[in-house]
């Protein structure tokens, strides 16, 4: 390897440097509060690229330009409508559930951070690499829609209701789906930690290496996980036309701008777990028997590989959003029920077929 | 078995007619440079097109020596709608003794316009045309109550 100072070696470094000038305690906390930080600011660079990145996306796929008048090119757009909406009052209406009201953002944002633990993003860099990973990130996303029903049945309002209770319809019958088809790789793979998962791909991404059912599994992840992060076609639970702005239609300022971010961390954290699962996570991009090419594929650094896969992901669930018309709620129950879901059961047995009679790599 | 094929059938056609979507989408998203977006502020004076057939304000047009064609009939005053268009006609006496009724003021409030282009149909000899100018706001109601004819101005006659 080119790059020498690994991040393993930071992270071992800040650890010794805590632990020698105060107490293990002490330093366990000041590393959970890096952490923490870290993760924030993470996550706050990445909102504020999708956000900016959508609206381009959704701007020239529209014919038209995008942001451009505020900074160069419209990059400081995404900073005006936060300021924007960090001026503004947060609002609550008289008659809503006050204590459900004002925890609804808090619990949707903490739930999206929550999933972001076990993602690793380069080699060392984890935050917790439990042996359960996968299963943690798809528990623990699911989470998330309680908030979105809190936010609809605390806001006293028929639109926020109706727009909850399909999110929770469509978050429910998605889950499965997503978690069938990442259940086809884990069976592959042989283990639901997403170190091993990673380790385990480097003589292959699991999409090449796991043929069809894979790819079909992949293809079935992320229009699943498009449906999760209620995003359009799937984006009944808001749906503009129909509810205003559904289950976050009485929020205002900041607490409608934590839903908002909430949106964009979804997307961020599908996207990682579909880099990871499928994509190789971190690793580099290896046709076997090409030496030269690998080489220079392997001089690229693995962040770079790992958020250039994400952003990859990113661009496609954009480009779904800007294309496709929004289903109505009984075709969307149906594309899953009706054919997804059978779909992934049927894509499962062949996976364990293979697995079973070792017929895979 | 029936059933079966019916049901593959359409999970592919469905990916089909999606696919023609998506790529659509990706063509416009890879060729910025054909976006038909006008940067409207910055290009007003150099490279802004505006189509001919836009419909801004309605004008009399008058050719080189001062003359339009309207002979004060009144038809698109009828023909308006909204009752946009005032004429105002007075009687001369002509060369030859005869009373003639012209045109001494065509009065068009722009500010009740709707361009619905009834009094262009309605003009029997093509005196008013719609143009294709945008920029017509001003800071006073009074400034949108027009006359369209310019001052001295004389009836075209028909060479006949």
């Amino acid at each position: 390897m080119t790059l020498t100072i690994q991040f393993s070696d930071i992270t071992k470094w800040i650890h010794e440097t805590l632990n020698a000038s105060m107490s293990p305690g002490w330093a366990l906390f000041s590393e959970f509060v890096l952490a923490g930080v870290a993760m924030i600011l993470l996550v706050v660079v990445l909102a504020v690229l999708f956000v900016y990145m959508e609206r381009k996306v959704a701007g020239f796929m529209q014919l038209r330009l995008g942001p451009h008048r505020v900074g160069p090119w419209g990059t400081m757009q995404v900073f005006a409508d936060v300021f924007k909406l960090l001026l503004k009052e947060s609002f609550a209406p008289f008659t809503v559930d006050k204590f459900l009201f004002n925890f609804a953002p808090i619990l949707v944002l903490a739930v999206a951070f929550m999933a972001m633990a076990p993602i690793s993003f380069a080699p060392g860099l984890q935050l917790w690499d439990m042996n359960i990973g996968i299963l943690y990130v798809t528990a623990v996303s699911s989470i998330g829609v309680i908030g979105i029903l809190m936010a609809g049945w605390s806001s006293n309002n028929k639109y926020s209701l109706l727009g909850a209770m399909r999110s929770g319809a469509q978050i429910v019958s998605y889950e499965l789906s997503a978690g069938l088809s990442l259940v086809a790789v884990i069976a592959m793979c042989g283990s639901l930690s997403i170190s091993d998962i990673i380790a385990s791909q480097a003589d292959g991404w699991w999409i090449f290496k796991g043929h069809l059912p894979i790819m079909f599994a992949f293809v079935v992840y992320v229009i699943a996980g498009t449906a999760e992060t209620n995003r359009a076609p799937f984006d009944l639970a808001e749906a503009e036309s129909e509810l205003t702005a559904g289950y976050h239609t009485e929020f205002s300022g900041m607490q409608f701008g934590m839903f908002y971010l909430t949106e964009y961390i979804n997307m961020a954290v599908i996207s990682m777990v579909a880099t990871t699962v499928f994509l190789g996570g971190w690793l580099p991009f290896h046709i076997y028997g090409f030496d030269a090419f690998n080489n220079v594929m392997n001089f690229i650094p693995s962040w770079i590989w790992f958020f250039g896969k994400t952003f990859f992901i990113i661009f496609l669930m954009m480009w779904f959003r800007w294309t496709f018309p929004r289903l109505r709620i009984d075709q969307l129950l149906k594309l899953e029920w009706k054919y997804l879901l059978p779909l992934s059961i049927i894509n499962v047995v062949i996976v364990a077929f293979l697995v079973v009679m070792g017929w895979h790599f | 078995m029936r059933a079966l094929i019916q049901y593959i059938k359409d999970v592919a056609q469905g990916f089909y007619s999606l696919s023609q979507g998506l790529l659509l989408t990706l063509k416009y998203f890879v060729r910025p440079w054909k976006h038909i977006v006008e940067q409207y502020p910055e290009n007003r004076t150099t490279t802004i097109y505006i189509p001919e057939k836009f419909a801004g304000e309605v004008v009399l047009p008058h050719d080189e020596n001062n003359r339009h064609k309207c002979t004060a009939c009144t038809l698109c005053e009828m023909a308006c709608p909204n009752g946009t268009i005032k004429i105002i006609s007075a009687t001369i006496e002509g060369e030859d003794g005869k009373k003639k009724k012209v045109l001494d003021k065509w009065v068009y409030n722009l500010g009740m316009c709707t361009m619905c282009g009834q009094c262009v149909d309605a003009c029997p000899q093509d005196a008013i045309t719609m143009k294709n100018s945008f920029e017509l706001s001003v800071y006073n109601r009074n400034d949108l109550i027009k006359v369209l004819n310019k001052p001295g101005s004389k009836l075209k006659e028909k060479e006949s």
